[in-house]
C-alpha cells in the first residue's frame, strides 16, 4: 500500500508544479534584499497580457502550463514506447542519410558557404560584432575545451586562463602593456599568433604536468583555482599587466594594434570593423576544425579515447596517460590562445574583467550542450547558445537582466546532464560510453563502487 | 641579500606584533572552514565525488538566516541573553535551510543521474550547473549586492590573549563549530544511521545487500553536511554580510581544508580547516591583501601534489 503522496501521479503533478514554479521565478521580475517580495511574489502576481487575448496574472498562465506539462508527461508515460517509435520513424531516415559521407561533406560545404556569406546576411552592426566577438571567438574556445573535456575526458574549469594568457601575450609583444615588449620590438598581431600559441601551450604543459596526475574532480577544482589566480594576478600586477585598468595601464593609451598585411602587392589593414575580423577568424576556425578532427582519429586521439574510457587498461597497453593528458591540455589551449589574440587585437584594449570564471563556465556549457567530443556538436552548441544569449541581451524580454544569463546556463547544464548527456549532436563514441556505463558494462568511470578509483 | 633580509625582518616584525590577534582570527575562520569541509568530506565519503554545489548550500544558510533574523530582530539590537537567543535562532535556521537545500540538491542533481548510473563526469557537470543556477537565482531574487546581517551585539571583546582581544563573535564560531562537530562525530560513529553511512562509504553494494537503504543514506549524508554548511554560512554572514556569491571563496577554501585533512575523513576536515585558517591568517603578515586568496589555493596544490591523501588519509569508513 503506497501512501497517497507517494502515488506516481501525485508525484508527477507535484514535480510539474515545482518545475513550472521555478521557471516562473526565473523569468519573473528581479527583487532585492530590501524587498525580496518583488521577485518572489511579483513573478506570480504580476499582470501579463497573453498576446492581447486576455490580461491576467502570471500564476494563471503558469498553472495552465504546469497542467499541460503534467498532461504531456502522463501521456508520454502511457504511450511512451509507441510515441518514441513514431518519433524515431519520422526522424530516422534523415539521420541515416546524414551519416553517408558525400551527403555529410556536401552539408559541411553548404554550411561553410553560409558562414562565408553570413556577415552580408546580417547587416545589423550589433550582430556583426557579435559574430566575431561572441560567436567566432567562442567557437574557437569551445573547440579547444572540447579537446580537453570531450576527447581526453578532463574537466577543466579554468580554461579562461589560456584565453587570458593569449590576449595578454598579444598585448605584450605588440608593446601595449606597461611592461616593455621583448627587445622593444613591437610586432604585428600576426606574429603574435605563433608567440601566443606557444605561450599558452607552454602554460598548459606547466599547469598540466603537476596537476594532471590528479583524479578528475581534483583536477576540476585545481584548474578552477588556476583560472581565478590568473585573474587575481592580472588584476593586481599594475606594473606588468596594467592591473584592473587593463592593457592601457594607469598612464598608457597605446592600443593593441589591428592586424595588417604588407606582403608584396597585398596591403591590407584590419580596422575596428568586425567583418574583416570575422573572415580572419573563420579561416582559423576552419583550420582548427580540420586539425582537431584529424587529431581525433590519429594515434593521439585514440590514446585520449582509451584513457578516457579506462585509464588503467590504457596504461597496461603502454599508453602513458600523463603524457597524453598534458598533450590534450596544451593542444586544447592553442585555440584559446588564438582566440585571445583575436580578442586583444580587435578590441584594442583588454581588461582582466573579461577573463572571469563565468567565461570558463560559459565555454563549458557550449561543449556540454553541443556534445562532448563531437566537433560538429560543439560548433553547433556554440553558435546556438551564443546567438540565443546575445539575442536575450540585445532585446531583453520583460524581467530579464543580462546577469540572469548564467542562471539559465546553470540550469541548461543540469538539464543536459539529466536528459541528453551526450549533447545536441552526440559523438558516437561518447554516446556509446554513456550507454555502456548506464548499463553497468563500463567500470572505469563509475560512481558508488566503494574503493575502486 | 641584505635588502632581502631587511624585507623579511620587516614581515617578521608584523608577524611578532600581530601574532596573537591573527591567530585568534585564524582559528575562528578555521572553524568555519572546518564546518563547511565536513560537507565535502561526507559526500565524498559515500559518493566519491566532490559536491561542487556545496558553496550554494553555504549561501542558502546565510540567506535564510538573514531573512529570519531580520524578521525576528526588527530594528532592535539585542544584548545579553537575547544575543544568544538570536544567535541560536540563526544557527537553527541556517542549519535547517542548509540541510533542506542539500537534500533538494541531491534529489535533483544527483539522484536523477544515479538512477541512470551516469558516468562520473556527468555528476560534476550537473553539480557545477546547480551551483551556477542557485547563486544566480539568489542574485536575481534578492539583488546582486552585499547586505550586512542584522547584528546582535557580538563584537565586544570577552577577554584577551596576550593582548589580542577575543570577541564574542569568535567564541560563538568556535563553540558552535566544536559542538556541532562533536555531535556529528558521535552520530556517525555510534548511531544506526551513522553506521549506514560508514557502510555505504566502504562498499555501497554490499551495504545495500545488508539492508542499508542507499538512497536514504545518501540523502541523510547530504543533509548532515548541508546542515553544517548552512550554519557555516550563517556564522560567516554574521561577520561579512550576505551576497549571492558569498559561497564561492569560502567553499573553495573549505575544500582545501577537506583535502588537507584527508578527504573522506571527518576529523581530518576539522583539523584541516583549523590548520588552513591559521596558516592563511598568519600569511597576512607576508602577502598583500590582494593575494590573500592565493595562499589557500597554493596550499591546495601543494597538498595535492605532495600528499593527496591529506594529513589523516582518506577513509570515512574506518577513522570516522
Amino acid at each position: 500500500m503506497i501512501t497517497w503522496w507517494r502515488q506516481p501521479w501525485i508525484r508527477r503533478l507535484m514535480t510539474s508544479l515545482a518545475v513550472v514554479a521555478v521557471v516562473e521565478l526565473m523569468t519573473g521580475p528581479s527583487g532585492s534584499f530590501a524587498a525580496p517580495t518583488t521577485g518572489l511574489i511579483g513573478s506570480y502576481n504580476e499582470r501579463v497580457s497573453v498576446y492581447g487575448l486576455f490580461v491576467g496574472r502570471r500564476w494563471m498562465v503558469f498553472l495552465v502550463l504546469a497542467l499541460a506539462f503534467f498532461g504531456v508527461w502522463s501521456a508520454w508515460l502511457r504511450g511512451g514506447p509507441r510515441m518514441r517509435a513514431a518519433l524515431r520513424a519520422s526522424t530516422a531516415s534523415p539521420r541515416d542519410v546524414a551519416s553517408r559521407r558525400p551527403v555529410r561533406w556536401g552539408f559541411y560545404v553548404v554550411l561553410l558557404v553560409v558562414a562565408g556569406f553570413l556577415p552580408h546576411l546580417v547587416n545589423d552592426p550589433y550582430w556583426q560584432s557579435v559574430l566575431v566577438e561572441q560567436i567566432a571567438v567562442f567557437v574557437l574556445l569551445a573547440l579547444g575545451l572540447n579537446v580537453v573535456v570531450g576527447f581526453a575526458g578532463l574537466l577543466d574549469l579554468g580554461f579562461v586562463a589560456f584565453y587570458a594568457i593569449g590576449a595578454y601575450t598579444t598585448a605584450w609583444v605588440t608593446g601595449a602593456l606597461p611592461t616593455p615588449a621583448p627587445f622593444d620590438v613591437h610586432l604585428n598581431p600576426f606574429w603574435a599568433i605563433p608567440v601566443a600559441i606557444v605561450f599558452v601551450m607552454v602554460a598548459g604543459i606547466l599547469l598540466g604536468t603537476p596537476t594532471l596526475r590528479l583524479r578528475g574532480d581534483y583536477l576540476a577544482i585545481v584548474t578552477l583555482g588556476f583560472g581565478e589566480i590568473i585573474t587575481i594576478f592580472a588584476n593586481n600586477l599594475y606594473g606588468i599587466t596594467g592591473g584592473s585598468y587593463g592593457s592601457g595601464g594607469t598612464t598608457g593609451s597605446h592600443p593593441i594594434p589591428h592586424f595588417s598585411i604588407a606582403l608584396g602587392p597585398i596591403h591590407y589593414r584590419w580596422t575596428l570593423a568586425p567583418v574583416p575580423y570575422y573572415y580572419l577568424t573563420l579561416v582559423f576556425v576552419v583550420l582548427f576544425i580540420i586539425g582537431f578532427s584529424l587529431l581525433e582519429h590519429s594515434r593521439i586521439g585514440r590514446a585520449w579515447t582509451a584513457i578516457r574510457e579506462d585509464e588503467v587498461a590504457a596504461e597496461s597497453v603502454g599508453i602513458n596517460p600523463l603524457k597524453y593528458k598534458v598533450m590534450a591540455f596544451a593542444i586544447g589551449a592553442a585555440s584559446a590562445g588564438f582566440a585571445g589574440v583575436v580578442t586583444a587585437s580587435q578590441s584594442n584594449f583588454i581588461f582582466p574583467a573579461t577573463f572571469t570564471l563565468q567565461l570558463s563556465i560559459n565555454v563549458l556549457v557550449l561543449v556540454i550542450f553541443g556534445g562532448m567530443g563531437s566537433i560538429p556538436g560543439v560548433v553547433a552548441g556554440a553558435v546556438v547558445i551564443q546567438t540565443v544569449s546575445m539575442y536575450l541581451i540585445h532585446t531583453p524580454p520583460a524581467g530579464f537582466q543580462e546577469s540572469d544569463l548564467y542562471m539559465y546556463i546553470g540550469a541548461l547544464l543540469i538539464v543536459t546532464m539529466i536528459f541528453r548527456p551526450a549533447g545536441l549532436i552526440p559523438s558516437r563514441r561518447r554516446r556509446r560510453e554513456i550507454v555502456l556505463s548506464e548499463a553497468g558494462e563500463s567500470h572505469a568511470d563509475e560512481v558508488l563502487t566503494g574503493d575502486v578509483a | 641579500m641584505g635588502a632581502f633580509a631587511h624585507f623579511l625582518a620587516g614581515h617578521f616584525d608584523t608577524l611578532r606584533l600581530e601574532f596573537w590577534s591573527l591567530l585568534v582570527g585564524g582559528v575562528a575562520n578555521g572553524f568555519i572552514y572546518g564546518m563547511v569541509a565536513v560537507g565535502y568530506t561526507l559526500v565524498y565519503g559515500v559518493l566519491r565525488l566532490i559536491n561542487f554545489a556545496h558553496s550554494e548550500i553555504f549561501m542558502t544558510g546565510g540567506f535564510a538566516s538573514y531573512f529570519v533574523l531580520r524578521a525576528v530582530m526588527g530594528t532592535s539590537v539585542p544584548s545579553g541573553w537575547a544575543t544568544f537567543g538570536v544567535i541560536l535562532v540563526g544557527i537553527i535556521v541556517g542549519g535547517t535551510s542548509g540541510a533542506l537545500a542539500a537534500t533538494l540538491l541531491e534529489r535533483v542533481a544527483y539522484r536523477t543521474l544515479r538512477r541512470r548510473n551516469a558516468p562520473k563526469l556527468a555528476y560534476l557537470i550537473s553539480a557545477i550547473g546547480a551551483s551556477y543556477f542557485l547563486f544566480n537565482l539568489a542574485g536575481k531574487e534578492f539583488g546582486r549586492y552585499n547586505e550586512s546581517m542584522p547584528q546582535p551585539y557580538i563584537n565586544h571583546p570577552v577577554f584577551t590573549i596576550f593582548g589580542a582581544p577575543v570577541q564574542l563573535y569568535y567564541l560563538v564560531i568556535v563553540a558552535a563549530g566544536a559542538i556541532m562537530w562533536l555531535i556529528l562525530d558521535r552520530f556517525v560513529a555510534a548511531t544506526k544511521l551513522g553506521r549506514g553511512i560508514r557502510a555505504v562509504a566502504q562498499d555501497a553494494e554490499t551495504a545495500s545487500l545488508m539492508g542499508v537503504n542507499i538512497d536514504r543514506t545518501i540523502a541523510i549524508t547530504f543533509a548532515l553536511g548541508g546542515a553544517l554548511g548552512g550554519v557555516g554560512g550563517f556564522l560567516f554572514g554574521l561577520g561579512s554580510g550576505v551576497v549571492y556569491t558569498m559561497g564561492f571563496v569560502p567553499a573553495l577554501k573549505a575544500f582545501t581544508a577537506a583535502v588537507l585533512g584527508g578527504i573522506g575523513n571527518l576529523r581530518g576536515a576539522m583539523i584541516g580547516g583549523l590548520i588552513l585558517g591559521v596558516v592563511e591568517s598568519l600569511s597576512i603578515a607576508f602577502v598583500q591583501a590582494a593575494y590573500f586568496d592565493v595562499v589557500a589555493f597554493g596550499i591546495l596544490v601543494l597538498v595535492l601534489l605532495v600528499r593527496p591523501t591529506g594529513i589523516l588519509g582518506e577513509r570515512l569508513g574506518r577513522s570516522a
